[in-house]
């Protein structure tokens, strides 16, 4: 497992050219996965560029001598936390894009000037602490074993209680999380008798017309034709806006 | 090359993120930044830990992780709970305890 690692030994504090490619491949993804989330109007679309992001720095990891924290972190970030955020995405789905009005003015170049400048101070003071410091890497770590042996090591002896905890945390949170998105039903199920009375109070027993299947074409926004030639607007859903697609009429029988 | 590129990037990651946070309005899409920015602390731990020559850093990534997910899965249902009663998810709205 040792030999299968990714990252080969440093040489001389510098990381062998297989490591850098990788980090020059991977590097300009997660920057682009990044700055694609923050500008992409529609939040599936950001998620996903997030998800790339998340891909992106899971395989480095694995190239950083961190086989099982970038396998846990695929699995965790992009297979679980992504896809449940997509699932709510699906849930909240008719508010998911963005607003683009300005609640405060200017406040957009603001914050890409703060971010600037945020990015400057960091990695500038993170390159001159680090100009005369020679890595010394993991292999001595892993030794003894495989990264995994040794991680497991310190989880169970060292950061024992630290683990504990986390369980602790885990259940709360599952239970807070059920807890917030339970709803109390505060009226009798409705039977099958009281749906049938209903729909005989409402004046309408029969079911909605359908949308209408014309030789124009057959989406369900297409609207069925009362026979008079006019538009049933009971026949597309709710939701709908509008009307989305006019059917076609044959020439000679758009008007009456 | 050495492992100190890996620490500029993630600053410059964990500076989208928080300008994402800054400028986006949809609450999920500040979430997500959110998450962008442990990933880029993440990544810092990672290569400390490398830089270091001890795990402890993976040790502490791994934790991070976790928090976060418990993290995610709180806020996902506050912001699934505030939809429901609001009907939207754009932190603008949410601004009953204003003044």
């Amino acid at each position: 497992m040792t030999g299968s690692l990714a990252a080969a030994p440093l040489m001389n504090g510098q990381v062998p050219l297989g490591e850098a490619v990788a980090f020059w491949v991977l590097g300009p993804i997660a920057l682009a996965g990044g700055i694609g989330m923050v500008l992409l109007r529609n939040a599936v679309h950001s998620a996903l560029s997030l998800a790339a992001t998340m891909m992106a720095l899971g395989a480095m990891y694995v190239v950083e001598q961190g086989p099982f924290i970038g396998l846990v972190q695929i699995i965790v970030y992009t297979g679980a936390i992504m896809i449940l955020f997509l699932f709510v995405l699906m849930l909240v789905g008719r508010d998911s894009s963005d607003s683009l009005v300005e609640t405060l003015r200017g406040q957009r170049w603001a914050a890409a000037l703060a971010g600037v400048a945020f990015a400057l101070l960091v990695a500038l003071s993170i390159g001159r602490a680090f100009r005369g410091i020679k890595p010394v890497n993991l292999d001595a770590a892993n030794q003894g074993g495989t990264n995994v042996n040794s991680l497991a090591e310190l989880i169970f002896t060292k950061y024992l209680f630290a683990f504990e905890l986390t369980s602790a945390l885990l259940i709360v949170a599952a239970v807070a999380a059920m807890v917030l998105a339970h709803i109390e039903r505060d009226e009798p199920k409705p039977t099958q008798k009281t749906l049938a009375q209903a729909r005989i109070r409402s004046g309408r027993p029969q079911p909605l017309p359908g949308p209408g299947v014309l030789s124009s074409g057959n989406s369900i926004g297409t609207p069925a034709l009362l026979p008079d030639g006019s538009i049933s607007p009971e026949s597309v859903m709710a939701s709908t806006p509008g009307v989305r697609e006019r059917p076609a009429l044959p020439a000679g029988e758009d008007d009456e | 090359m050495t492992p100190t590129y890996y620490l500029v990037l993630s600053a410059a990651l964990f500076t989208i993120g928080a300008a994402g946070v800054l400028v986006r309005r949809n609450a999920i899409v500040v979430f997500m930044c959110i998450e962008l920015m442990l990933n880029a602390v993440n990544l810092t731990l990672v290569t400390f830990s490398r830089i270091n020559g001890s795990l402890d850093g993976q040790v502490i990534a791994f934790f991070v992780m976790v928090v976060a997910a418990a993290e995610v899965v709180v806020g996902l249902a506050i912001i699934m709970s505030i939809f429901r009663i609001r009907r939207s998810a754009s932190v603008d709205d949410a601004n009953l305890l204003k003044y």
